[in-house]
């Protein structure tokens, strides 16, 4: 613990360290901006709606969700609740970063939070793992990434007629293979299978009962507070 | 769809915006509760298990509504995941292995 008495620097160097280790992220956010900007056209949201989306909420699930309950007109309250909901995870991020985080000036810290993303959180953890005080690293990557995300949307959704139906090149199921792909990286080992099981039952029951997406709020309680009791004595 | 690429919607807008607040609030509000919450080994399980337990109350109804490509493709997804450790190839192997079947099927 002494370890997080030391002063964490925030340097450019650190920030362009960041941005190198973010790449092959970077590469695969476009995949997505592109996809985003198709999905985001096909809402109805025009290209100037989805690049500053895309600008000021930079979190693909969460604006994947958004476009996928958007209409005419916009479910404001649905949109920012589901916001809510998928991004409730960065709360568990931004609390494991406090340790070193706290050890910054705050501006740095709470600068970077914003650019906090699922890809460009564990690079930034991991640095601070192997011991290295440098902060930037988040900041760095996610400045990246965000560019990257946002000229990937608006060129998505200006090609958007042109790349047609996503369903025809199964463009439609990347964040069904995103989220399979999130959950491998997550699966920690035999303990994961109770909550897991817990959860995806409670969700696909209450997705057949409920509408909206109340069914992701149900199966991460149940499934969270399933591991909790069962782990946290 | 007919309307002007720069225009925004003043209900968009606020979606948007409110999207915007949500999120930041999300991205820093876990390192701002920190500085009060004491950690219980119960809090501590809870919070452990939220990332896994969110993403699949997402994936799963989607899984369970699709057909059988979409679950095999799943399947192919988190396979490539496991062999390559790379996300983008666990995707694009996804992707492709629900287009070919869906081709098929």
């Amino acid at each position: 613990m002494s370890d997080h008495l030391r002063p964490v620097t925030f340097t450019r160097s650190g920030a362009l360290a960041g941005a190198w280790d973010a790449m092959p992220m970077a590469l695969s956010s476009v995949a997505f901006g592109l996809v985003f900007g198709v999905a985001a056209r096909q809402a109805g949201l025009t290209l100037a709606e989805a690049t500053v989306m895309s600008t000021l909420v930079f979190g693909g699930s969460a604006q994947f969700v958004a476009v996928g309950i958007w209409g005419s007109p916009v479910p404001i309250f649905a949109v920012i609740v589901a916001t809510l909901i998928v991004n409730a995870r960065y709360l568990l991020m931004g609390a494991s970063l406090r340790p070193w985080y706290s050890r910054m000036r705050r501006r740095q810290a709470y600068g970077s939070l914003f650019f906090l993303t699922d890809t460009n959180w564990p690079l930034q953890l991991q640095a601070f793992q192997r011991g290295e005080r440098e902060g930037a690293v988040l900041m760095g990557s996610g400045i990246f990434m965000l560019s990257t995300w946002v000229a990937s949307t608006a060129i998505g959704h200006a090609a958007g007629a042109a790349i047609g139906d996503p369903r025809t090149w199964g463009l439609d199921f990347t964040i069904v293979a995103f989220f399979a792909a999130v959950l491998v990286k997550l699966w920690h080992g035999r303990g994961d299978a109770m909550p897991w099981t817990v959860a995806a039952a409670t969700a696909i029951l209450v997705h057949a009962l409920v509408p909206g997406f109340w069914h992701v709020i149900a199966g991460a309680l149940a499934g969270s507070i399933a591991g909790a009791i069962r782990d946290g004595r | 769809m007919g309307a002007d690429p720069w225009s925004i919607d003043p209900l968009a807008a606020v979606a948007i915006i409110g999207m915007a607040v949500a999120s930041y609030a999300m991205r820093a509000g876990g390192f701002w509760m920190m500085r009060w919450m004491p950690m219980s080994r119960r809090v501590e399980a809870w919070l452990r298990h939220i990332p896994g337990a969110v993403i699949i109350s997402l994936l799963a109804p989607m899984v369970a509504r699709g057909g059988l490509p979409e679950l095999i493709g799943t399947a192919i997804a988190a396979v490539a995941m496991k062999v390559t450790g790379h996300d983008l190839a666990a995707i694009v192997a996804g992707i492709a292995g629900v287009a070919a079947l869906r081709a098929v099927m």
